[in-house]
């Protein structure tokens, strides 16, 4: 590792600050864009959604719509100026649907009214006709139809056949893996306000670039006449990188077309129906291991669903495939991704991206291994990990900082996993209706966006004369600390406190162009731009300082709020102040690209990460075994942050991400009728995570060590990885099913509902 | 009695009178017409609690602080009490200690839930146990309150912090001058609001309340609203005629005598949760797990069986006890035994202008067992897949008698007559002899499926939870049987 330069002791970063929010948070202040004060006449969006999954549009009758109280218009797809679409890559996503409808819920027209109860109360009383097709609903129908969104894409390594055969035990397998609603509080949000030619969308959105430009098409504006600007999210995780862009398009339409501001804010029942989730899949695979339980091939199918559109279904699945390995080299592997269209939803971005999809196949897999041989999951597990000579991916990227053995054997010490392990046989073997079950399983996640030119942030910087300083950049804020971690970085970086740096509203009038605040990558691209812009600035002022006061430029030193000079030091505002006089520029850009990586899709090989971030988990469980309901009695985490920039904020996206995945592994399910209609679009039967799903028994620690590559301060990314340290968890369930019948593998599907781990308990019981 | 025209609350030390429109909600009162946007709509059906508020009332003549879901509470149920939100906590630039709290503790990562527990958790800075507060009670406390971003560990260390001091706050400070305006308020008068084809009432009295009914028999009888809220805001219904149960004097008490506990309907469900967990810890473990806080305080008892639901929980654990139900019509009442109530899907035992009155519960005698289980994808704040309630009489180790009804097994909340059968002189040392009777409850119970569980599912936990509940009666500690709701920690706090 090269060593770490740092010419001055650091203050500000890599400690714990508060959310730069907290305090307007707590006190309701924290402005939402529901919340920003309308401009006068603001008119309110309702969606009409399709009653039906499937089928050519006959007849849509809005009369009754139309002269419904408070209407001021409807809209359709025939109001639409120039591209009606709002996807992020392919083209497939219509804002209003024309001539069909793929499916249940898809918005076929808009209403406009004085308010939003106006609005939606005239939904209802339009008439859709619809000439109705059987749906295809689940992965197993499209599979049967051979109907894809995509064209399948494929890794291989090795000679998979031949190891395979060549192998003392073989297996074969099929897991499902259902799909998760992000349920971000808040729902789907986007103000329109019209300019006189232009357009400005304030819109609860990961990517403003990305709504601009599809605004700019639908209205056939210039880019550069339209804005979107946000300042916070009440919570994102994936759902407002692509999925936002139809609210705020929609809004951005009504204001054009009555030259009134227009908001849009989705009913939470309409946003669960009408926007995409994770993708559910499923995993079918084929194992060749040795006495030891070491892994020769793995061969895997993983099929998801998509829904109706390709959206961002090519990258997802593709990280799917990029995390099939999970920690473990493979020494021969087929690793094969079926994208199937359904008459669902389009499934989306959802933290983790599909990789937590594909570690899912690959954890199963270990258990079914020790399973079978007798052996203690988390041994085979250990003897499954990238190593010497066992370290090429099977998209030919070597694994060169591989701290997976250090980290799971102190998680192994710290959690005490041999003792309890024994602890809870001996429980069972004594309980014959709760049953404990432990499971401790690592996390590798490749940091980068794999689609390789997004990979780019960019920052203004002004230092203005009270020497306060404005900040922004093209990283969005959706309560992952995104923009406290930037400020550090710039208040660093001018030796200046926190406070003097102002954080302001992400908005592509300042910083053109950006990549989606995704892929855990926020900090890594905007910190290093941000701290770009500033280093700009203050090589100016050093070389300012160093004329003014005629010293050499290795003696000027920012610090503590003051520039110092030789023996001497002068306030940083008084510094600027002078520096203005002097006529130096007090404003810069910056810009930063992830260097080194060479992803070549077509080949499927090369660098598509820049790093990976490793962590751990070690979950306990006990379930009802007439029941099949599941507490979650402890777990322990160890965490891979690199060189954390402020604990506080990473440890909260730990404990947070680690819960929500949880939720996706357990409580959280999805369940379609076979019309193709989501029956759980409620937080009524949609259940997330509460409070006491979190055991009291909670310890959470960061692995202490830097980043090799040359990241903001050696930190690394947060966001996505912690999510499938609650594969854990889900493992741990199956060990506790397990014991009832040792040596039996165990069918637990994903999520572990009650209902699933009944499902399970009979089928090993009944054996 | 007098009459009234308008609503009446507090906000920050004024009346405000509301007039109508009788369906808005407190939270839209709140957002559109104060235009005060601290308090969030994260689903506008009580399920996430971002739109907490707490109402500050005189109850019994103490003042209390009641955390409710402004988004389904129709502003007229706020008359009489004192609204706070979060906006009203800071002093100045002095954040209140639960605010603070929340703060020091990064309890907040993107915060649109956060205005919603720092009203939960100023209301648990308010309870009469803040003094001995571990982390499975602030658990409880915020069941009804959703956080996607922080796993909730900062949440509840800030409300064990926070709840650490002496509770004086500016609120504690002023809760006698409080008490004062709130008593100025309570004016015994007979509310209505609007006119004869829309309106908001609230009579005083169950007379004017049987006089009301009687002339308006299409109006909508609210007692929290928890389940009328929905029809507002989700399925967009227009209710023109709401009678609020909520000021009917002698409609919220509760008589507790050695044999029965009778609950007027409009008792709340969080009123009535420690009287019926001391008929039975099972019973009270139901309600703790019953909705959430928010839910439970607005909530009545005469709501959770008036409405009829099948997967009400409150109606099997109250006819497996041996439930009488009074309703009121005019001036006159009748009694039945609750479960003959329930007639079919939708329909129940209750004639125009009729309203429940109250419900009876005899408590337990000493050679009599009880034991109920609610069993959900999510232990709080989750509708029950399937709930059992079993009472059990016992003759030495056999079984005399029994009487048990489920929750989410039919199309009403129904008696297993069959299995009650099969059950009586069972030996409970003799689990091997059990299979039959415990057989006898697929004949009893056809049940369907739904997003909440299969047909073959909840038959099967119907099955296990039987079996569960003969084995605990026989003498098994639920520290065997059971991954929540333990009954001996219930016992020994
Ligand atoms: C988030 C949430 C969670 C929930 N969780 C649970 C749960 O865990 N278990 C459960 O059982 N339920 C649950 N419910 C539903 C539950 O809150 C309702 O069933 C509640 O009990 C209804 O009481 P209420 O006083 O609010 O009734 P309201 O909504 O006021 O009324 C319900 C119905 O009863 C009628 N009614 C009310 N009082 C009377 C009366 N005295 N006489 C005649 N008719 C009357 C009304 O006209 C209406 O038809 C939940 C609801 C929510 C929103
Ligand atoms: S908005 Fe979710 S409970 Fe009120
Ligand atoms: S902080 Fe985002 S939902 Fe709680």
């Amino acid at each position: 590792m090269p060593p770490e330069v740092v010419d001055v002791p650091l203050r500000i970063v890599r400690t714990s600050r508060r959310h730069d929010s907290a305090t307007r948070h707590v006190s309701g202040s924290a402005t939402y864009i529901d919340d920003m004060p309308e401009p006068h006449g603001t008119l309110h969006l309702a969606p009409g959604g399709a009653p039906v999954a499937r089928g050519k549009i006959k007849s849509v009758d809005l009369d009754a719509v139309r002269a419904a109280p408070g209407v001021v218009r409807v809209l359709t797809a025939a109001d639409i100026p120039g591209t009606n679409d709002v996807s992020p890559v392919v083209g497939d996503d219509p804002a209003l649907a024309d001539g069909e409808v793929q499916f249940h819920g898809q918005v076929v027209f808009a209403v406009v009214a004085e308010t939003r109860e106006a609005a939606r109360r005239a939904v209802k009383l339009a008439k859709i006709e619809i000439d109705a097709e059987t749906p295809l609903v689940t992965v197993d129908e499209a599979l049967s139809a051979d109907l894809n969104i995509l064209p399948e894409y494929r890794f291989t390594t090795g000679e998979v056949g031949a190891a395979l055969a060549a192998s003392p035990h073989r297996l074969d397998g099929t897991l499902r893996i259902g799909g998760q609603e992000h349920f971000y509080l808040e729902g789907q949000v986007a103000l329109a306000v019209p300019g006189e030619d232009e357009m400005l969308v304030y819109s609860s959105t990961q990517h403003p670039s990305e709504l601009q430009a599809l605004v700019a098409h639908m209205l056939k504006l210039p880019q550069a006449a339209v804005t979107v600007e946000v300042r916070r999210m009440g919570g994102a995780f994936g759902g407002k990188e692509s999925q936002a862009a139809q609210w705020g398009a929609l809004a951005a339409l009504a204001a054009r077309l009555t030259g009134r501001a227009c908001k849009m804010r989705l009913d939470r029942d309409d946003d669960m129906i009408m926007t995409g989730k994770r993708h559910d899949f499923r995993a079918d695979y084929q194992l060749g291991f040795d006495g030891e339980g070491r892994l020769n091939g793995y061969d895997v199918l993983l099929s998801s669903r998509c829904g109706y559109s390709a959206d961002l279904s090519q990258g997802i699945n593709d990280r799917a495939m990029f995390h099939a390995d999970n920690a473990y080299y493979l020494p021969a592997a087929n690793i094969l991704s079926k994208r199937m269209k359904t008459h669902t939803v389009s499934n989306t971005a959802f933290r983790g991206f599909g990789g937590p999809q594909g570690m899912m196949a690959i954890e199963r897999a270990m258990d079914d291994i020790a399973w079978t041989l007798g052996l203690d999951p988390l041994d085979v597990r250990i003897r499954n990990l990238y190593g010497d000579g066992r370290d090429m991916t099977p998209y030919g990227m070597r694994v060169t900082d591989n701290i997976s053995p250090e980290l799971i054997a102190g998680l192994e010490r710290s959690s005490d996993y041999r003792a309890r392990r024994k602890a809870i046989a001996a429980f069972n073997a004594d309980s014959p209706i709760i049953k404990r079950g432990i499971a401790l399983t690592p996390v590798k996640f490749g940091i980068s966006f794999t689609n390789t030119f997004l990979n780019q942030g960019g920052a203004l910087v002004h230092v203005y004369k009270d020497g306060t300083v404005h900040l922004n950049h093209g990283g969005t804020e959706m309560g992952q600390g995104l923009f406290v971690k930037i400020a550090q970085v710039v208040a660093e970086e001018f030796g200046i406190d926190l406070e003097h740096v102002k954080i302001t509203a992400t908005t592509t009038a300042k910083v053109p162009n950006t990549s989606p605040t995704a892929a855990s990558s926020g900090t890594d691209i905007n910190g290093m731009a941000a701290q770009s812009a500033a280093r700009i600035i203050k090589d100016r002022l050093t070389d300012f300082a160093a004329s003014f006061y005629n010293v050499p430029r290795e003696q000027v030193a920012f610090r503590e709020n003051k520039v110092f000079y030789g023996n001497h030091s002068v306030a940083f505002s008084e510094l600027i102040l002078r520096a203005h006089v002097g006529q130096v520029s007090l404003s810069s850009t910056g810009f930063y690209k992830t260097p080194d990586l060479t992803w070549d899709q077509a080949k499927a090989h090369g660098r598509p990460f820049y790093y990976f971030s490793y962590g751990a988990a070690c979950s306990e469980v006990m379930i009802d075994t007439l029941t099949g309901e599941m507490k979650v009695e402890r777990i322990d985490i160890l965490h891979d942050v690199g060189k954390s920039l402020n604990p506080a904020i990473d440890i909260g996206q730990i404990e947070g991400g680690f819960v929500q995945g949880m939720g996706w592994l357990t409580a959280e399910e999805l369940v379609y009728d076979a019309k193709g209609r989501l029956l759980t679009h409620a937080p009524s039967t949609y259940k997330i995570p509460t409070s006491s799903d979190v055991p009291a028994d909670f310890r959470v620690a960061l692995f202490d060590g830097a980043n090799r590559e040359a990241t903001i301060y050696r930190s690394k990314a947060v966001g996505e990885p912690p999510l499938m340290l609650a594969i854990s968890v889900f493992c741990a369930v199956a060990d506790a099913i397990h014991s009832l019948a040792p040596g039996r593998r165990v069918p637990l599907d994903a999520p572990a509902t009650p209902e699933s781990i009944l499902r399970a308990v009979k089928a090993v019981a009944q054996h | 009695m007098p009459m009234r025209r308008d609503i009446q609350f507090m906000r920050n030390g004024r009346v405000v009178h509301l007039d109508g429109p009788p369906m808005l909600t407190l939270l839209d009162y709140l957002r559109l017409h104060e235009h005060a946007t601290g308090t969030k709509e994260g689903c506008a059906e009580g399920d996430c609690g971002a739109c907490t508020v707490v109402l500050r009332r005189v109850s019994g003549g103490e003042i209390v602080y009641q955390p409710v879901n402004s988004c389904i509470l129709l502003a007229g149920q706020a008359d009489g009490a004192d609204v706070i939100t979060v906006e009203d906590l800071a002093e100045g630039s002095a954040l209140h200690p639960v605010q603070q709290a929340m703060v020091d503790k990064h309890g907040s990562q993107c915060g649109f839930c956060t205005p919603g527990f720092v009203m939960a958790l100023f209301g648990l800075y308010h309870a009469p146990h803040r003094a001995n507060l571990d982390r499975h009670a602030v658990n409880d406390w915020i069941a009804g309150n959703l956080c996607r971003c922080t796993g909730y560990r900062p949440i509840v260390d800030a409300a064990l912090a926070a709840c650490g001091d002496d509770g004086n706050d500016k609120f504690a400070k002023q809760d006698d001058a409080a008490a004062r305006a709130l008593a100025a308020l309570d004016d015994d008068a007979d509310v209505f609001a609007g006119t004869d084809q829309r309106f908001f009432a609230a009579p005083a009295s169950i007379a004017a309340l049987a006089t009301l009914y009687q002339q308006h028999p299409d109006a909508t009888l609210i007692g929290g609203a928890t389940d009328v809220g929905l029809w507002i805001t989700k399925q967009l219904r227009d209710l023109p005629k709401i009678i609020w149960l909520g000021r009917v004097k002698d409609l919220d008490g509760i008589a507790d005598t050695d044999a029965a506990i009778t609950f007027g309907a409009a008792v709340s469900q969080e009123a009535a949760r420690r009287h019926l967990a001391a008929i039975d810890p099972d019973a009270g473990e139901m309600m703790r797990r019953f909705a959430s806080l928010q839910v439970r305080n607005a909530g009545t008892i005469g709501g959770n069986i008036a409405n009829g639901s099948p997967i009400g929980d409150t109606p099997p654990v109250l006819i497996a006890l041996g439930a009488t139900l009074m309703l009121q019509a005019g001036n006159a009442t009748r009694t039945l035994p609750l479960e003959n109530f329930f007639i079919a899907y939708g329909k129940q035992d209750r004639a125009k202008g009729e309203f429940v009155h109250s419900v009876s519960v005899p408590k337990l005698k000493p050679n009599e067992r009880f034991r109920c289980y609610k069993v959900s994808k999510r232990f709080d704040q989750d509708i029950s897949a399937v709930l059992a309630a079993f009472k059990v009489t016992l003759d030495g180790n056999r079984i005399a008698d029994a009487r048990i009804a489920f929750g989410g097994m039919a199309g009403t909340p129904k008696r297993a007559a069959a299995t009650e059968a099969a059950l009586r002189g069972l030996d409970l040392g003799k689990p091997e002899t059990w299979d039959t009777a415990i057989a006898k409850l697929d004949s009893d119970y056809q049940p369907l499926t739904d997003q909440r569980g299969s047909s073959a599912y909840r038959s099967e936990v119907a099955r296990g939870l039987l079996r569960k509940a003969l084995i605990e009666i026989g003498g098994k500690p639920t520290q065997a049987t059971r991954v929540v709701g333990i009954r001996e920690a219930a016992n020994a706090s």
